[in-house]
C-alpha cells in the first residue's frame, strides 16, 4: 500500500487539534469583488453572477506557513495576494444550518490565496492558484472562543489588513461578504460534507494587491495574527 | 499485483482476488465472487466493505480529455490540458452507492482510468514520467451537469459532491499494465453498454499530464490523475447499476440511490 507523508503542519489546542489539509477557497464571495466585474457578470462567458457558492481547492502542495518563502514563477512578473479569512472546521459539518453553522467552526486562521493574475474566472488552468506554496495559512489557528480573554470571535465583523514591504495597501472587512459564513457553510454543506480541520476561505476582496520579488506580504486579521510572507523570484 | 482495502469484521485489511478454488460458491449455481484477506481470510466480495483501493492524495480530474466526447458536450478541445481538483468527501469505493437529487435532469457516469502517483515528481519530463506511476485503478466520476455555472468551471457543486467519485475495485501495480496507453474502457447501465473508449484517444496521454501537472506542482505518493472520459454518458436514476470496467483493471460497480435514503 501507498503511504502518504504529506502533512499538515499547523497544530492547536482545540479540537480537532491539527488541519486536515485540505484548504478550500470561495471565488467572488466578497461584495467588492463580484461588483468589479460590473456588467460581465451577464454576459458570456459567465451569463450571469453565481447562484450557489463557486469553490475551489487549494491542494496539498500549496501549503505554506508564515516566514515561508513564495516562489514567483519565470516569466511572471507579479503575483495576486489574496487576503483572506480561514474557518478551521471543528466537526463534520453536513447539511448544517444557518444558525447552526458556527458550532461547526473550530476557530480562524489567515490564508493567503495566491494567484498568477489571470483574468478570466470561466475555465482557468489550475496553474495560476495550485502552484507549490500558493497558500500560505497561519499564523496559528485562534479558536473560536479564545479562552483567554473570554471574547468569541464574530467571524463576520473582522477587518483584514494587507501590507507589502510595511506599507498597507489594502483593508477589506468580513462585513461585506455576499453570504456571510452562516449562511456560506449553509450553501457549501448542503452538496458537499466538510471534515474536522477542512479550512474554508470565505472570499478575497476586489483589487487584489500585486507583490514583486524581493518584497514582503504581511496580513493581518483582528485577533488572529499577521501572516507573513517574502516573495523570492525563482530563478531555477 | 491486484490488491484492494476492504472492512471486514471489525477491521481494515488488503484483500486479493482468489485465484484457484471458491471457497463461497453457493450451491443454487450463482457463483459469488470471492476475495483473500491478507490474514488468510477468503470471503465473499459482498461480505466486504470495499474502500477506495489506496490512501488518496490529491485529485486531479481532465475535462475534455477524448476528442469524442468533447463534441458530445459541444466543447472545444484545448492547446492545454483542463485540470480541475477535487476533495477527499467524493471518494467512495467498489459497490457504494452514489446520492442522486430528485430535482436534477441529467446526472451522468464517466468511466475514467485513474493513474496514481507513487515516487513523488517536481519538473519531470515526458522521458522519465512513466517512473512516477505507481499503479492504476477504475474511476466513476459522476457530474450533475443541472448544477453546472460558468464560474471555474466545472464548479465543485457538479463534480465535487459526496461520494460522486468512485475508485477501484482494485489498485493494479504499474508494472501489470505494460501498455496504459491502450486500454479498453467501458460502461454499462443496469448492462447495457452505453461507453466505449481506447485510451489511445486521449488526447493528453498519462506521461504529457505528469511533465504538464508537475511542472508547476509537486505531485505526491497517492496523488490521482483521473485522466477523463470517452464519449457515451446518460443520464442516470436511482436504482440503477453502473459498472465501469477496464482492460486488466476489473469492474467497479456502483448503484444510484435515492434523496429518501438520506432524510432528505
Amino acid at each position: 500500500m501507498l503511504v502518504n507523508t504529506v502533512r499538515p503542519c499547523i497544530a492547536f489546542d482545540v479540537a480537532p487539534f491539527s488541519l486536515s489539509g485540505m484548504v478550500y477557497g470561495t471565488l467572488l464571495n466578497h461584495r467588492s469583488a463580484l461588483a468589479a466585474l460590473g456588467e460581465s457578470v451577464n454576459q458570456p462567458p459567465y451569463k450571469g453572477a453565481p447562484k450557489a457558492p463557486v469553490l475551489y481547492i487549494k491542494p496539498r502542495n500549496t501549503l505554506a506557513s508564515t516566514g515561508d518563502t513564495v516562489f514567483i514563477p519565470v516569466n511572471t512578473p507579479e503575483l495576486e495576494v489574496g487576503a483572506c479569512l480561514g474557518l478551521v472546521i471543528g466537526r463534520v459539518a453536513c447539511r448544517v444550518s444557518e444558525i447552526q453553522a458556527l458550532d461547526y467552526v473550530a476557530g480562524f486562521l489567515i490564508m493567503n490565496d495566491i494567484s498568477v493574475p489571470h483574468s478570466s474566472f470561466h475555465r482557468p488552468s489550475i496553474k495560476f492558484k495550485a502552484r507549490d506554496g500558493f497558500c500560505p495559512v497561519g499564523p496559528r489557528v485562534t479558536p473560536r472562543s479564545a479562552s483567554t480573554n473570554l471574547k468569541t470571535i464574530n467571524p463576520n465583523m473582522l477587518t483584514v489588513r494587507t501590507y507589502i514591504d510595511g506599507v498597507l495597501v489594502q483593508t477589506a472587512s468580513t462585513a461585506e461578504l455576499v453570504r456571510p459564513v452562516g449562511q456560506l457553510l449553509r450553501d457549501v454543506t448542503e452538496f458537499m460534507t466538510l471534515q474536522p480541520g477542512d479550512v474554508l476561505g470565505v472570499g478575497v476582496a476586489a483589487a487584489a494587491p500585486r507583490v514583486r520579488g524581493g518584497q514582503r506580504v504581511d496580513i493581518d486579521i483582528d485577533e488572529l495574527g499577521r501572516l507573513s510572507n517574502h516573495f523570492v523570484n525563482d530563478l531555477s | 499485483m491486484m490488491r484492494a482495502r476492504v472492512a471486514y469484521a471489525g477491521a481494515i485489511h488488503e484483500a486479493y482476488p482468489l485465484i484457484s478454488g471458491d471457497a463461497h460458491s453457493p450451491g443454487d449455481g450463482v457463483r459469488a465472487v470471492s476475495i483473500q484477506l491478507a490474514d488468510g481470510r477468503v470471503v465473499a466480495e459482498d461480505e466486504v466493505v470495499w474502500l477506495p483501493p489506496f490512501e488518496v492524495g490529491t485529485i486531479m480530474a481532465l475535462g475534455l480529455n477524448y476528442a469524442e466526447h468533447a463534441k458530445e458536450l459541444s466543447l472545444k478541445t484545448q492547446d492545454e490540458p483542463l485540470v480541475f481538483l477535487k476533495g477527499p468527501g467524493t471518494l467512495l469505493g467498489h459497490r457504494g452507492q452514489t446520492r442522486r437529487p430528485t430535482d436534477v435532469n441529467f446526472m451522468h457516469y464517466e468511466c475514467e482510468l485513474a493513474v496514481i502517483i507513487g515516487q513523488p515528481a517536481h519538473r519531470v519530463p515526458r522521458a522519465l514520467a512513466m517512473q512516477h506511476v505507481a499503479g492504476y485503478c477504475v474511476a466513476n466520476d459522476y457530474a450533475i451537469r443541472d448544477y453546472l455555472e460558468n464560474w471555474y468551471r466545472p464548479n465543485l457543486r457538479v463534480k465535487n459532491r459526496d461520494g460522486c467519485t468512485v475508485l477501484g475495485p482494485w489498485f493494479v501495480d504499474a508494472a501489470d499494465i505494460p501498455d496504459p496507453g491502450n486500454l479498453e474502457l467501458r460502461a454499462f447501465v443496469n448492462g447495457k453498454c452505453t461507453q466505449h473508449g481506447n485510451t489511445r484517444d486521449l488526447v493528453f496521454d498519462i506521461a504529457y499530464l505528469i511533465e504538464y501537472l508537475s511542472s508547476f506542482m509537486t505531485l505526491s505518493t497517492g496523488d490521482v490523475i483521473l485522466t477523463g472520459t470517452p464519449e457515451g454518458v446518460v443520464n442516470v436514476m436511482p436504482g440503477d447499476e453502473i459498472v465501469c470496467e477496464i482492460d486488466g483493471l476489473g469492474r467497479l460497480v456502483n448503484t444510484i440511490s435515492a434523496d429518501n435514503l438520506y432524510g432528505r
